[in-house]
């Protein structure tokens, strides 16, 4: 864009997730003038999690439209505006507080193009953010992918990475369909290199975050992380295990959790949301679906306990996947 | 008021109760599937306010819509073949009564969920502020809507924005089948917006001239881009809820005097008439009109395909 620009291949810099966030959403906004983004704090506060500072200096406040609280009012304005021309991205603080938003995203932007029989498109993202790990116990810190996984129209998109985390959100940005976006809470503080040029990667493509030959760890988001730390681990015991990023939900990158499956014959599948009514169960059946005759073990998988997030520290721990957890249940299902 | 524009609205009037008689009938034979709801007795609400409204101003509307949609110039033929589940459709046979749209002549949709359509309609109206145009939306919903949280987060943040955006309350004297005056603590609903900073305006329902005279005000001023306004049109549903409602909710003099009492269509024909704009003759020549251009809607939706399969995963996706 720039003359003085260097055009070297890859060009990247060390940046954290939420500073990756906020370069997808700037190069975005510079590119096309109908990305507007719609939230609480996001304009002087720069967001509750840093991820659109600086963005009102740049772009001013009718593009950096801070709202009132009124989840249910601010994601029906996106749907309406995307109906109508616009590309929104809308930030919600706290997945928690989606159940305000629900009728806007479920029967009203996901369906649009179905009902009216393929007249209208819905290109707007909800970015919001889960996760337990900092105490803000039960009402700001759940895992709620499921619930949107399971609403046909909306697709799901879920980075580790910094890197990841632009690539994701520029693609989910430029998608034609209504996108939920989530962020980690415990991720926005993790670096990596990030391509600092505009950098895309697609949805529905899942990466393999490490190569094993061992067993298959299907996750995605914070867990990723956790899962790359007992493969180390279980390296050290002897234990090849590949680490498969799904990155997006949906659509889900089959072809990659079966062919790496068909590879290791053995999965375990990691999530921190509770196990019940998990996207860790539709893997699993997918799997004893399309796979069975590969397997040498059934499937497991480790996830969050079925209860509400605690407060203390050391309860709210003992709810969600941790390292040790992981390799436990790596080194059952090889033993 | 010229002739052309009050036999306009007159016509609109008639093709929505015509609409709404023979879709009861179709559905009587069984032709119609799931649920209609009729808008008889509310038709000058819709014709009077979309008689100021272009093709590129947004209207989002209700589980009651046929008459929002005709009086936004729907193709009827489209209409009748969606009720019939047919692939020539609006929705070609995916969306049914409750979900109409015509994005082509900005109708964003009828709306099976009370108060859905009043957000959207928000949002549509910050797309004409944010690109600079003299578009404006307007969104109907009736009084069991305006009870809605969804209703009172838009109105903050349309007068927050002086958005282009005109919120009509049809009260129809029934939210399903809870009477008016047991939904609401105070009398005049139109009282509301001052709460939020925006005019509002008690209009009756049953006339469409006054309908016409107070919405083209309030659309206008949304054009110069004076903001958002709260319109309460007053009127009496004919019908129950839906079609087969058995109307335990109402009495007997309700249900089969208040029709003919508080009807609409009376009342402009003798407007029109009072007035000398036309004559009963000329009235009468737009009723056969409309019947004849319904009859031949009908034939088409019935000569038409049925719906398509549903075909993965591009009817629910664009971008895959």
């Amino acid at each position: 864009m720039q003359a003085t620009e260097t055009h070297a291949p890859a060009a990247t810099r060390e940046m954290f997730y939420n500073e990756a966030l906020g370069d997808a959403l700037r190069l975005e906004m510079e590119r096309d003038e109908r990305v507007i983004v719609l939230g609480e704090d996001i304009a002087e506060h720069g967001g509750a999690f840093q991820v659109t500072a600086g963005l009102l200096e740049k772009f001013g406040p009718t593009r950096i439209r801070q709202t009132p609280i009124s989840e249910l009012g601010i994601v029906g304005a996106a749907v309406g505006a995307a109906l109508t021309g616009l590309r929104p991205v809308v930030e919600l603080m706290y997945i928690d507080f989606a159940g305000l938003a629900m009728d806007q995203l479920v029967n009203q932007a996901a369906q649009n193009r179905f009902m009216f029989g393929g007249q209208a498109r819905v290109p707007m993202v909800m970015r919001t953010q889960g996760g337990a790990g900092r105490g803000n116990a039960a009402q700001h810190s759940k895992s709620l992918e499921a619930w949107f996984t399971h609403i046909a129209g909306l697709k799901v998109v879920m980075p580790s990475t910094p890197a990841d985390a632009k690539g994701l959100l520029t693609a989910s940005i430029r998608d034609d369909d209504p996108v939920i976006f989530l962020e980690h809470k415990l991720l926005y503080r993790t670096k990596g290199d990030v391509p600092t040029a505009e950098h895309l990667v697609p949805l529905g493509k899942a990466d393999v975050k490490r190569a094993g030959k061992d067993l298959t760890i299907v996750t995605w988001s914070r867990q990723v992380l956790f899962a790359l730390d007992a493969a180390k681990q279980l390296a050290s015991e002897g234990v090849e295990a590949e680490v498969v990023d799904l990155r997006s939900l949906v659509p889900l990158d089959k072809d990659a959790v079966l062919s790496s499956v068909r590879k290791t014959h053995r999965v375990l599948i990691v999530h921190e949301a509770i196990k019940r009514g998990g996207f860790g169960g539709e893997i699993a059946a997918l799997i004893a679906e399309e796979a069975f005759d590969d397997l040498d073990a059934p499937p497991k998988r480790v996830a969050g306990l079925d209860t509400p997030i605690p407060y203390a520290q050391h309860l709210e721990k003992s709810v969600i996947p941790q390292v040790d957890d992981i390799v436990r249940a790596a080194k059952d299902l090889v033993a | 008021m010229d002739k052309t524009t009050a036999l306009d609205l007159y016509r609109v009037m008639r093709r929505i109760r015509d609409f709404e008689e023979r879709s009861t009938v179709l559905f009587g034979e069984g032709k119609v599937w799931g649920t209609i709801h009729s808008y008889a007795g509310e038709e000058a609400i819709a014709a009077g306010v979309c008689a100021h409204l272009r093709d590129d101003d947004w209207i989002t509307s209700t589980h009651r819509g046929h008459g929002h949609c005709i009086a936004k110039r729907a193709d009827l033929e489209k209409m009748y073949a969606e009720l019939l589940g047919r692939e020539t459709g609006y929705c070609r046979g995916r969306g049914g009564s409750m979900h109409i749209a015509d994005t082509s002549k900005g109708n964003l949709g009828a709306n099976g969920i009370v108060g859905g359509g009043i957000p959207i309609a928000t949002g549509a109206a910050l797309t004409a502020k944010q690109l600079g145009t003299d578009q404006v939306a307007v969104s109907f919903f009736g009084d069991g809507a305006a009870n809605q949280g969804g209703f009172h987060e838009s109105a903050n943040l349309a007068a927050l924005w002086k958005l282009p955006v005109i919120y009509v309350c049809e009260v129809n004297q029934y939210a399903e089948s809870l009477p008016v005056e047991r939904g609401f603590p105070i009398k005049d609903i139109e009282k509301r917006a001052e709460g939020y900073g925006m005019p509002g305006v008690r209009v009756d329902g049953l006339d469409v001239k006054a309908v016409y005279d107070a919405a083209g005000e309030l659309i206008a001023r949304a054009r110069r881009g004076d903001g958002p306004s709260f319109l309460v049109a007053y009127a009496y549903r004919h019908e129950g809820h839906y079609y087969g409602d058995p109307r335990k909710y109402q009495t007997k003099d309700q249900i089969e005097g208040w029709k003919t009492k508080f009807d609409p269509l009376v009342d402009a024909r003798k407007w029109i008439v009072g007035e000398k704009l036309a004559t009963e003759a000329e009235l009468a020549a737009i009723d056969a009109q409309v019947i004849e251009e319904a009859k031949k809607a009908v034939a088409f939706a019935e000569a038409s395909p049925l719906a398509s399969p549903i075909s993965l995963p591009g009817d629910v996706y664009a971008s895959h």
